[in-house]
């Protein structure tokens, strides 16, 4: 069995090794503002997103700005 | 306007504001018309939510849209224990690299109603990890004084369920929360109309926040701005200081110099 993480909820194959790979996979701009991403409950600031790395089992959420009141 | 009559400016957390409406980004028919009724409402300060990125959506632009130009509050709208919305405050703090979070903590799907156990829990430790914190809650003295003492930037008081557009619920709650409270009040939800807005104001709250009333309109851009016009004619009453309540008449024409027959 393949490698699988946790990508907000729903169970995917482990493609990526960092969060700016998982991101660009994904077709977010790792440029643009109104994103974030928490990796097992814990927030990683967009700094250190190219060098924190994913492993199997983790659990991404990657979060950004909608319309609220 | 002459500056003699203007409304008088308002702070949270040092930051002053000339608009006392904060008002909300959802359930606008169409970008174009809430686009128009935040111009048209004066807002400097506009809500926004965290939500997944979806596979299909991958961003809706908001922050594009309106971050440069407004000061954007994400709110923990759809939490429903502290754990949660901490961490929705932390991931809105770093999208929008923003240390302001309007905390919503909801007890209940039916009613919206805050949890208040897990939002004073919640206001406790954001503001222990340097949040400005501005909870929507209800309008309990009791609760808006603990989260004060807390260490919240202000107080949002209810004025009635989120959405549901039934004015001021409690004026009496809302008028001891301004004499127990010295942060600023911001009514918070159930404002239906522009004299709802007013209202608030002439009892001394500092400013209103509100969505539905304005997105749900039949006009939402010119409900905006009776919005708008309702708030600055609650905060200039506030600040003239209404007359007292009598049950007879006085005469407002002096009787000096009548004819008598």
């Amino acid at each position: 069995m393949s490698d699988t993480i946790s990508i907000n909820g729903e169970i995917h194959p482990l493609t990526a090794k960092s969060i700016v790979e998982l991101l660009s996979q994904r077709n977010i701009d790792i440029n643009k503002g109104g994103v974030a991403v928490a990796l097992n409950g814990e927030v990683v600031p967009r700094a250190n997103w190219d060098q924190t790395s994913i492993k199997p089992g983790n659990k991404v959420e990657i979060v950004h700005i909608v319309r609220g009141g | 306007m002459d500056a003699k009559v203007a409304n008088t400016d308002f702070s949270i957390a040092g930051k002053t504001f000339s608009s006392r409406f904060l008002i909300g980004t959802s359930r606008y028919p169409n970008q174009q018309v809430m686009m128009d009724a935040i111009e048209a409402s004066g807002a400097e300060i506009v809500t926004v939510a965290v939500r997944r990125v979806s596979q299909e959506s991958g961003g809706e632009g908001l922050y594009d849209l309106l971050g440069d130009r407004f000061h954007l509050l994400p709110n923990t709208a759809g939490c429903f224990t502290a754990r949660d919305a901490v961490l929705t405050a932390e991931l809105a703090r770093e999208a929008l690299e923003t240390n302001w979070v309007k905390l919503e903590v909801i007890g209940d799907d039916e009613t919206l109603f805050p949890d208040v156990e897990h939002l004073l829990r919640a206001a406790e430790e954001l503001v222990g990890k340097g949040f400005i914190v501005l909870p929507y809650c209800n309008d309990d003295p009791i609760t808006c004084k603990k989260l004060e003492d807390i260490g919240c930037a202000a107080v949002m008081p209810l004025a009635a369920p989120i959405g549901s557009g039934m004015g001021i619920r409690n004026p009496y709650n809302l008028r001891i929360i301004r004499e127990q409270c010295s942060v600023p009040i911001i009514v918070d939800a159930g404002v239906g109309t522009a004299s709802d807005a007013a209202v608030a104001l002439e009892l001394g709250c500092d400013g209103i926040l509100l969505n539905t009333a304005v997105a749900g309109a039949r006009d939402p851009v010119k409900m905006a701005l009776a919005m708008k016009l309702g708030i600055e004619a609650g905060r200039h009453a506030f600040e003239a200081g209404r007359i007292p309540r009598r049950l007879y008449a006085t005469a407002s024409t002096p009787t000096d110099g009548a004819i008598e027959l």
